[in-house]
């Protein structure tokens, strides 16, 4: 990786900073000319960053916009707003000649290992695409894919074969070894595990370890398998909604996590441990993520937080330092969580009067006021019970 | 035909430290437990073993071949286990191990050209040898089934309410008002707010936490004695997971129903299955309750499986399974995991062991040296020292 040129070692902070990004999805309607009827805000006002031979783990539940923040990163989406610069340099404004030359530094490996290799291409040729489109092409082409595939733990006599002829795992490995192939210093990993089986994800963990280990690479991980993300990250940032919720490292955000969706998120994952499983206490949210078309004001998370308030409607809460670069957007950080437990499971009967329909909400809540009164931490309103 | 009440009384903590206020409340709201750790586990521990004594499904020595140009493939190779009342069985596998295929067989909705031999007995009588009105009757009343994707289980074109409704018609001769009425309880049942005004709507209204909450009331409608559940939560992210599963064993609860659950993710059965079968190749190589079999693997691939997951407390590298799951065209002599095998020797490759009991009798393994497994402190370090080795 030395042998890239440095063109300016001009004073930058991070190696991948990501400033306020926006990104937003014109929705249109019918009719003749397709007018603009609204937006799907995907990614609303994003910053994170990534230093040379870190991981930085993405988390988030499907449609929080952490694809949609690694293409933007790329640059394979436009953003609608906000500054993405590698290496000090702005890459949103570059011309399309200019990002060619910025992606041999800033590779992506895709999700799924089936549609992101051409079936109609031998390996030698996927990988050596990539080197032919920059230019490296040289006469030992051939051996520097070889070594590629080696260094992915393929053989190179695999070389001529077809995708459809290996495994997913192989694939995937396929894939990493074409991103290898300019030498990039940072690599955005779109989910590149989720579609292997268990057995297999484990080798491809490792492999992107020993990678990292050997070539210095900084990955972008995106993920939304909370086991994986502690394993191989060294930070997280946990995304809800367009929005970076929590940011610190792996330790704090998964021993001390502070922002209640995390807190319900880490508790709702289910863990391979048949007594830990049983006996543990669930956040059980209520209700599904709202949409993107229409997200709510102030707090994106409050529809569905036990502790929301007035206040959480009215304004959006900035990210605060809880020291050490943990970053909390909440009004009302999570500190005890056994106590949190307790109130989210009082607030979600608040909610929820069903279950025999001639049970009354009323006389619903006339028993969760029972509760609370016995239970002696009704200090006013349950959300800010725990808090 | 009476719908039992949504709560059942014995599932409740029993003697609440909170007082009968307390008490009250938690019959009325599952989702609240008391903070008391052991108490809880014993409860929960309780609710967890309420398993009956009477049999309602049993398989026998399934197998399930598909002829195609390349060979037979034999998807499915002597499946046995049995389903008792209220009991949660949790068949765990890699994709291509055969436990969809052995699901889709007790339900009877394999292609035609499908070569099934072997016993599938609900209550005591075969369903293989019925006739297809016969099974037509058993099949989503008796036995019933819940999909992975339910955008795709559903009809598009039909409403959530006609769909439900439908399900009861076709079973009973009841009236569609009746049936409709049915049909917003169910609704009512799995959580969706605004029933009645929910039946109008189509699957696509539904966010996916909804429609597989209709999904679980649609296999539910007619009060089954089994539910065959395949992947239900695979599509839907953790925090809607989290919920369905919890309605999934409350409606089971209610209904005195028993599941078979089946999934690749290991801390979904973890969490909820009684007994764990595990699948490699078409065959069941693991069979127990389902503490033994997480704590005390008697299979190497189980414990390979355990060893792959990334786990909390660890931050070394992962012990993946070396190689690749085998064609079944074309599988290998002897058993079928052994050129994956660390433990592998000779009588692996030429014999393939039969499921049987190990240390105890309840805990069935197929390998030539589950004593071995037995024997280590920690079961999945074999793999660690193999890859480590390679390294």
């Amino acid at each position: 990786m030395s042998a890239q040129a440095v063109p300016t070692p001009s004073s930058y902070e991070h190696l991948l900073d990501v400033h306020d990004l926006v990104m937003e999805f014109p929705v249109k309607g019918g009719g003749i000319f397709r007018k603009v009827i609204g937006k799907v805000q995907a990614v609303s006002g994003v910053t994170m960053y990534l230093d040379a031979g870190e991981t930085l783990g993405v988390v988030g539940e499907s449609g929080c916009g952490k694809s949609t923040t690694g293409r933007a990163i790329l640059q394979l989406h436009k953003p609608t707003s906000g500054s993405v610069t590698l290496r000090g340099k702005e890459l949103t404004t570059m011309s399309n000649e200019d990002l060619r030359g910025v992606r041999r530094n800033l590779q992506i490996v895709f999700q799924d290992p089936y549609a992101s290799l051409n079936p109609k291409m031998p390996v030698n040729d996927i990988i050596g695409e990539a080197l032919k489109i920059h230019g490296l092409w040289e006469k030992d082409g051939l051996d520097r894919v070889g070594d590629l595939l080696k260094l992915v733990g393929l053989s190179p006599e695999h070389g001529n074969r077809y995708p459809h002829e290996f495994s997913g795992g192989q694939r995937q490995r396929i894939g990493i070894a074409r991103a290898l192939a300019l030498e990039p210093e940072v690599l955005i990993l779109d989910e590149p595990v989720s579609a292997l089986d268990v057995s297999v994800q484990a080798g491809v963990v490792n492999l992107l370890e020993d990678l990292q280990d050997t070539l210095g690479l900084a990955y972008f991980f995106i993920a939304h398998d909370l086991s994986v993300i502690r394993h191989i990250s060294d930070r997280i940032a946990v995304m809800y909604l367009g929005k970076v919720v929590e940011t610190g490292t792996r330790d704090a955000v998964y021993n001390e996590p502070k922002h209640p969706y995390t807190v319900a998120l880490l508790s709702a994952a289910p863990e391979a441990d048949p007594n830990s499983e049983r006996s543990r206490q669930r956040i059980m949210l209520t209700g599904d993520v709202p949409s993107p078309l229409n997200p709510p004001s102030g707090c994106r998370f409050r529809t569905r937080c036990w502790k929301a308030q007035d206040i959480c409607a009215a304004e959006e809460p900035p990210p605060i330092d809880h020291g050490g670069g943990h970053l909390v957007a909440c009004h009302f950080p999570v500190t005890d969580i056994s106590k949190e437990t307790a109130s989210a499971a009082l607030h979600a009967a608040r909610g929820f009067s069903s279950g025999d329909p001639r049970e009354g909400r009323q006389e619903a809540l006339r028993r969760v006021e029972s509760v609370e009164s016995a239970l002696d931490i009704a200090k006013g309103p349950v959300g800010g019970g725990g808090g | 035909m009476t719908v039992p009440p949504t709560t059942p009384p014995d599932d409740v903590p029993g003697g609440s430290v909170y007082g009968p206020a307390a008490e009250e409340a938690t019959e009325l709201f599952q989702i609240y437990e008391p903070p008391d750790g052991a108490e809880l586990a014993a409860a929960r521990g309780k609710s967890i073993s309420s398993v009956g004594s009477v049999e309602v499904l049993k398989v026998e020595d399934l197998t399930v071949g598909f002829p195609t140009e390349d060979g037979l493939v034999r998807a499915v190779r002597g499946v046995s286990y049995s389903l008792h009342e209220r009991e949660v069985l949790g068949i765990v596998g890699e994709s291509g191990s055969g436990k969809s295929v052995s699901s889709m067989a007790v339900m009877g909705l394999l292609p035609k050209g499908a070569r099934i031999t072997g016993d599938i007995s609900f209550r005591g009588t075969n369903i293989l040898s019925m006739s297809k009105q016969e099974q037509r009757s058993l099949r989503g009343r008796k036995i019933a089934m819940i999909f992975q994707d339910p955008m795709t289980a559903m009809n598009p074109v039909y409403t959530v309410g006609f769909q439900l409704a439908e399900a009861v018609l076709s079973h009973e001769v009841m009236s569609k008002k009746a049936a409709m009425a049915r049909a917003e309880e169910m609704l009512n049942l799995v959580g969706i707010p605004q029933p009645k005004e929910r039946l109008n709507s189509y699957p696509h209204e539904f966010s996916g936490g909804m429609r597989q909450r209709a999904m679980i009331a649609m296999a539910v409608i007619n009060n089954p004695d089994v539910i065959i559940a395949d992947e239900p939560t695979t599509a839907l992210d953790v925090t809607v997971q989290a919920q369905i599963l919890e309605k999934l064993i409350e409606v089971k609860d209610a209904f005195n129903a028993a599941i078979v659950l089946i999934t690749h993710d290991l801390g979904v059965v973890a969490g909820m299955a009684h007994r764990t079968l595990v699948m490699y190749a078409g065959r069941p190589v693991e069979l127990g309750k389902t503490e033994d079999v997480f704590y005390s693997p008697r299979m190497p691939y189980t414990a390979g499986l355990l060893g792959s997951i990334p786990s909390a407390g660890e931050t070394g590298r992962l012990r993946p399974i070396t190689g690749a799951p085998p064609s079944l065209i074309n599988l290998p002599d002897g058993c079928p995991f052994s050129p994956r095998c660390p433990l592998a020797t000779d009588i692996c490759r030429t014999v393939e062991p039969e499921l049987a009991p190990t240390d105890a009798p309840d805990h069935l393994g197929a390998c030539h040296h589950w004593d071995r497994l037995a024997a280590a402190p920690d079961p999945t370090a074999f793999f660690r020292t193999e890859s480590e080795a390679r390294r």
